[in-house]
């Protein structure tokens, strides 16, 4: 099994690629260089992996939610490669990614309420636990909502995203002593959209090109004259 | 040489698939003007989101219509500004990386220099030098054009692109967004009853303001009962107004640059009155003129795919940037 992974929902822009287990990924902190630094990121991965991109079995995108324009630059390139190739592709949420790198270096955690910044005076949130092969797997709905309106289930696990670094303080009274400890510098990683997409494909959860989207849990942009 | 062209620079997917000798294959275009339409404009985001939705559909669908596989494509054209960032972005990453995926070059076209060259896709297309007169709901420019990239800004608007000046006095007018085709449309019921200025006329130069006309709309609005007849009477005045201005500018940048040649293009190209007065100007100067055919004024694929075309029979690539310019001076191309 070998699938590609792209994200680029942040100011971090990474690639990776899981073939048969092992997973390789380049990852970069680079705010607004992601257009730059993604196709040469991907290229080098498959050339040294020596992979044309018709060797692959899918791509695995970073769907979002993030940056709006970010979610798109992937959602582009994935599109892109995907159709040349005529490869599925399994979307994965960057909040996923988010609490999978948490859960992949703090074996003792089980549970993470995964927050990231979305302007606005709003958190993207999402309630993630450890399944028993170590994945990430959402509990309920990811949402966009105000930090002091999220719904988090009554069990204890760890805050974790860029939303615990801006609202802190709202999430920390909301969530009381269910908070076990909070870590806000996780970036989503292609390498854990490689890992939860590999997943995914292997449960059914490829889509045709055209189905593979964005997701952006902010839907309303703009007002219609009528709302006005 | 097969190039599919892409332009995703505004509120229009387009695709089309050019051959450098055989000429135009396919070419296929997603409006967005009903998405919009409810906001009254373009709403930059809500234009990203549908791109991104259409973009590979309708290149299979050009693929299709072409009965063309992957293997005949050797170059892929994109619009990379000016425009909208998240616009073009969507077509500039999917572009790069199919590609990439393809292994074949790419290049990044100037959305203006489609449009100059959008004439050349007619069966009997105009020869170099030439004056170009790039009218839109962005830009307003005269540009001396000696060969592909090779261009010199003779003028261009100040304040408002023509288009803009069209779709804002419509809006005045209790026009529905896009309100320019509306406005002349409204102008064929109405009557030679104001004289609206002509601005930048009494001085020399080519430079364009067209904000003023709002205001000079507003106050003679205004100054009515504004029924139907009124408000066609002023929208007959502004079209007027507009049309001989663009005319009188336009044999201003013949006489000085000394051609014979004047290519007109851009969305607001397609607008009837302009074209018969840019004729006539032409005709009395003794001038060609040259008009790309109406679905080929507003924003499409095609022009974009001659473009690309152009440039990389010439040997011109994009390396692996995704490349996205919203700002992008033309005087910054390469010339071939």
């Amino acid at each position: 099994m070998k699938l590609l992974a792209v994200e680029t929902s942040t100011d971090a822009c990474s690639a990776a690629l899981f073939i048969d287990g092992e997973i390789i990924e380049k990852f970069a902190v680079a705010p607004r260089e992601h257009t730059k630094l993604i196709l040469p990121m991907i290229n080098q991965l498959m050339t040294d992996a020596q992979l044309k991109p018709q060797q692959l079995d899918a791509i695995g995108l970073s769907r979002g939610p993030g940056s709006f324009t970010g979610v798109r630059i992937a959602g582009g390139v994935v599109q892109g490669i995907a159709y040349g190739a005529d490869l599925p592709v399994v979307p994965v949420s960057t909040l996923a990614a988010i609490a999978q790198d948490f859960f992949n270096r703090r074996s003792d955690a089980a549970l993470s309420f995964t927050a990231m910044d979305a302007r606005m005076n709003e958190i993207f949130w999402g309630v993630y636990q450890r399944n028993p092969l170590g994945l990430a797997e959402l509990i309920g709905a990811e949402a966009v909502t105000p930090a002091d309106e999220v719904i988090f289930p009554d069990r204890a696990g760890f805050g974790v995203g860029s939303g615990w670094g801006v609202y802190a303080e709202q999430l920390s009274q909301r969530l009381a002593e269910r908070v076990l400890g909070i870590e806000v510098d996780v970036w989503p990683r292609a390498g854990c959209v490689a890992q939860l997409g590999a997943y995914g494909f292997a449960n059914g959860l490829a889509v045709a090109v055209e189905q593979a989207m964005p997701v952006y849990l902010r839907d309303k942009v703009a007002k219609k004259q009528s709302e006005r | 040489m097969y190039v599919l062209g892409i332009e995703s620079s505004c509120d229009e997917t387009a695709v089309a698939l050019y051959h450098a000798s055989k000429g135009l294959i396919a070419h296929t275009l997603y409006s967005q003007i009903a998405t919009h339409a409810e906001y009254g404009g373009v709403v930059p985001e809500l234009a990203s989101r549908d791109h991104i939705r259409k973009l590979v559909p309708l290149i299979k669908t050009v693929l299709k219509e072409a009965e063309l596989t992957a293997k005949d494509i050797e170059g892929i054209a994109y619009t990379a500004g000016p425009g909208l960032m998240g616009s073009l972005l969507v077509g500039a990453a999917t572009a790069q990386s199919l590609a990439w995926t393809w292994q074949i070059p790419a290049i990044a076209v100037h959305h203006m220099e489609g449009h100059l060259l959008a004439p050349m896709l007619e069966d009997n297309p105009p020869t170099y030098p030439f004056v170009a007169l790039l009218i839109s709901g962005g830009h307003t420019m005269l540009i001396e054009v000696r060969a592909i990239g090779k261009y010199r800004l003779l003028g261009e608007s100040l304040d408002d692109a023509a288009g803009e000046a069209f779709d804002k006095t419509a809006k005045m007018l209790g026009l529905e967004y896009p309100g320019g085709p509306k406005l002349a449309e409204l102008a064929r019921s109405g009557q030679n009853r104001f004289k609206f200025p002509r601005p930048m006329t009494d001085r020399p130069g080519l430079e364009f303001s067209f904000s003023g006309l709002k205001t000079f709309t507003m106050n003679a609005l205004h100054a009515t009962q504004q029924t139907e007849q009124d408000k066609a009477d002023i929208a007959f005045a502004f079209q007027q107004a507009i049309a001989e201005t663009l005319s009188i500018k336009c044999k201003r940048a013949l006489q000085q640059t000394q051609l014979k040649t004047l290519v007109v293009a851009g969305g607001v190209s397609a607008n009837q009155e302009i074209r018969q007065q840019l004729q006539q100007m032409a005709t009395k100067e003794g001038a060609d003129i040259r008009f790309p055919r109406p679905e080929f004024c507003t924003d499409n694929g095609a022009m974009i795919a001659y473009a690309g075309c152009q440039r990389l029979m010439a040997g011109q690539t994009q390396n692996l940037e995704i490349f996205a310019r919203p700002r992008w001076p033309m005087e910054q191309l390469i010339s071939l």
